[in-house]
C-alpha cells in the first residue's frame, strides 16, 4: 500500500514526514509532527474538535488524509499566540470568560472562532453560534464560549 | 476509526482520472471534500482498494452560466456555491438549501459532485437537482454523457453512474425570473445535521397570480430525492391557496417511503414530509408574488 512524503506549511513553518495513505491529517500532525495542540476527538467528522485551518478556511482534519494536504498551510492551535508566545486576543478571551472546562473541544472552538473573527470582526449571537454549529462541547453549554467571543471582537475593536 | 491501507494517486486533470478509474478497477474511488468518503472508510464500511484524488483539477471546480442553465463544475466546494453571487441571483433556491448543508468545516471541503454522486436520501444538493431537473454530466474513458436527475439517483446511497464514471458537472435549469419564486423547509434534530424530512419548491405565476408552472420534491421520505409529480399536477392552474396546497400535500402516501430509524419514525417523517412540502409551496408562492423576500 502506498507510502508518501508529505510537506506542509505549518503555523508558518514547513514540516516533512513519511505516511501511509491511510493517515489522516490530525494524527499526521499528531504523531509524525508532534503538534500535539490539536485533538482528536471522534474521528469520523462529528465533532470538531479536530478543526485546522487548511488554505485560510477551517476544516475538520480527521476528514482528511495527510497525504491529501500535502503541499497546503495548515495553521493549529499552536498557530494562534502572538509574536511572544502570549494568548492571542480570543485565546485570552476564552480564558477570562471560563470557556472551556475539560479543554477537550477548546482547539477546535478556537480554530472556528478565529476564523469566523477574521472574517467577520464583528459578529452577533447567531453568527457565532452558527460557527461554532459543528463543533460539540460537553461541559459548558455553549454560553460561555458564545461570550467568551463576544468580548474578544469587543476588545479587538477597542484597540484598533 | 482508521481506514483499511490503499493506494493514493493524485490526478491533475478529468482525462487522467477517468485513465486512473478504468485502470484501479471496481474498488478505485473518486476523493474530492471526503466528508462522507472518509467516515465511512474510517467506519470500515468502505474499504476503496484505491483513491483517485481530484482536489488538483481545475477543470472541475467553477460555475458559470451558460443560456437558461447554471452550470456547476463537480469539484466546486459547497462553500464556494454557498457565497457565489450567481448562484444567489440565478439559483436562490440552491443557495438557500446549502446552508442547511453540513457545517463551515464540511462546507469548505465537501463538493457538490460529491455529495451528487453520494445520493444520501436525506441530502439536500440531490434534492435541489431532483426538483429542478438538472443534468448530470459524466465522464470515463469510454466518452461523455448526460443523465437526468430523475434517472441518476437510483435509491439510497446508490446512483446510476458505473463505477468507471467521473462526475464533471451539474447543469441546472434558470427559470426566467418574473413572477418566480422558491422555497425551502428542512426538519432536523439539530442545525444542520441530517434532514429528516425537507421539501424544495420553485413555481412561476401568471399574471392572474394563479400557477402557471410548479416544481415540488421531498427528501429523507423515500431513498431517493422524490418528485411530487401529483401535488405538482393537482396545483399547475389552481390560485395556490393554502387550504389547496395542504390538501394536495396530504396525498402522498402512495408515492413516499419513510423509513424509522433512531430519531423519528416512519409515521413521523411521513408527516413532517407532507408538513415542509406544503410550506415550501407556500413559501415559493409568496416570493414570486414578491411579498416574502
Amino acid at each position: 500500500m502506498s507510502e508518501h512524503k508529505i510537506t506542509l506549511t505549518v503555523n508558518g513553518r514547513e514540516m516533512s514526514g513519511h505516511a501511509e495513505a491511510r493517515l489522516t491529517l490530525v494524527d499526521f500532525l499528531r504523531d509524525v509532527l508532534g503538534q500535539t495542540g490539536t485533538h482528536i476527538g471522534c474521528e469520523h467528522g462529528v465533532c470538531g474538535a479536530c478543526s485546522v485551518v487548511m488554505d485560510g478556511k477551517p476544516v475538520r482534519s480527521c476528514l482528511m488524509f495527510a497525504v491529501m494536504a500535502d503541499g497546503h498551510e495548515i495553521t493549529t492551535v499552536e498557530g494562534l499566540e502572538g509574536p511572544n508566545g502570549e494568548l492571542s486576543p480570543l485565546q485570552d478571551a476564552f480564558w477570562e470568560n471560563h470557556a472551556m472546562q475539560c479543554g477537550y473541544c477548546t482547539p477546535g472552538m478556537l480554530i472556528a472562532t478565529h476564523t469566523l473573527l477574521q472574517e467577520n470582526p464583528d459578529p452577533d449571537e447567531a453568527e457565532i453560534r452558527e460557527a461554532i454549529g459543528g463543533n460539540l462541547c460537553r461541559c459548558t453549554g455553549y454560553q460561555q464560549i458564545v461570550e467568551a467571543v463576544q468580548m474578544a471582537a469587543k476588545k479587538v475593536q477597542e484597540a484598533s | 476509526m482508521k481506514a483499511a491501507n490503499f493506494d493514493y494517486v493524485r490526478v491533475a486533470s478529468i482525462n487522467e482520472a477517468c485513465q486512473a478509474l478504468a485502470d484501479g478497477g471496481e474498488d478505485a474511488r473518486i476523493i474530492a471534500g471526503g466528508q462522507t468518503m472518509i467516515p465511512l472508510m474510517a467506519m470500515r464500511l468502505a474499504r476503496p482498494s484505491l483513491l483517485i484524488d481530484i482536489n488538483d483539477v481545475s477543470e472541475l471546480a467553477g460555475i458559470t452560466v451558460a443560456g437558461d442553465h447554471l452550470i456547476i463544475r463537480a469539484g466546486t466546494r459547497q462553500a464556494d456555491t454557498l457565497a457565489s453571487e450567481v448562484v444567489k441571483s440565478q439559483l436562490p433556491l440552491l443557495a438557500d438549501a446549502l446552508s442547511h448543508v453540513g457545517h463551515t468545516q464540511t462546507r469548505n471541503r465537501g463538493t457538490i459532485g460529491g455529495s451528487l454522486v453520494n445520493a444520501d436520501p436525506s441530502a439536500e444538493i440531490p434534492l435541489i437537482a431532483q426538483t429542478l431537473d438538472a443534468t448530470i454530466v459524466a465522464q470515463s474513458t469510454r466518452g461523455q454523457r448526460t443523465i437526468a436527475a430523475g434517472d441518476f439517483f437510483d435509491s439510497a446511497m446508490a446512483t446510476t453512474l458505473a463505477p468507471d464514471e467521473c462526475l464533471v458537472e451539474a447543469r441546472f435549469p434558470i427559470w426566467p425570473s418574473e413572477n418566480t419564486g422558491f422555497g425551502f423547509h428542512e426538519v432536523s434534530i439539530r442545525n444542520s445535521d441530517y434532514a429528516l424530512a425537507a421539501a424544495a419548491a420553485q413555481t412561476t405565476l401568471d399574471e392572474n397570480g394563479n400557477c402557471l408552472r410548479l416544481s415540488i420534491a421531498i427528501c429523507g421520505a423515500s431513498p431517493a430525492p422524490l418528485r411530487l409529480i401529483n401535488v405538482e399536477q393537482a396545483l399547475t392552474g389552481s390560485e395556490l391557496s393554502d387550504n389547496m396546497i395542504k390538501a394536495a400535500c396530504a396525498n402522498i402516501d402512495d408515492l413516499i417511503d419513510p423509513q424509522s430509524d433512531v430519531h423519528a419514525d416512519a409515521a413521523y417523517r411521513g408527516r413532517v414530509a407532507k408538513v415542509v412540502a406544503a410550506r415550501a409551496i407556500g413559501d415559493a408562492r409568496d416570493r414570486a408574488k414578491g411579498i416574502l423576500v
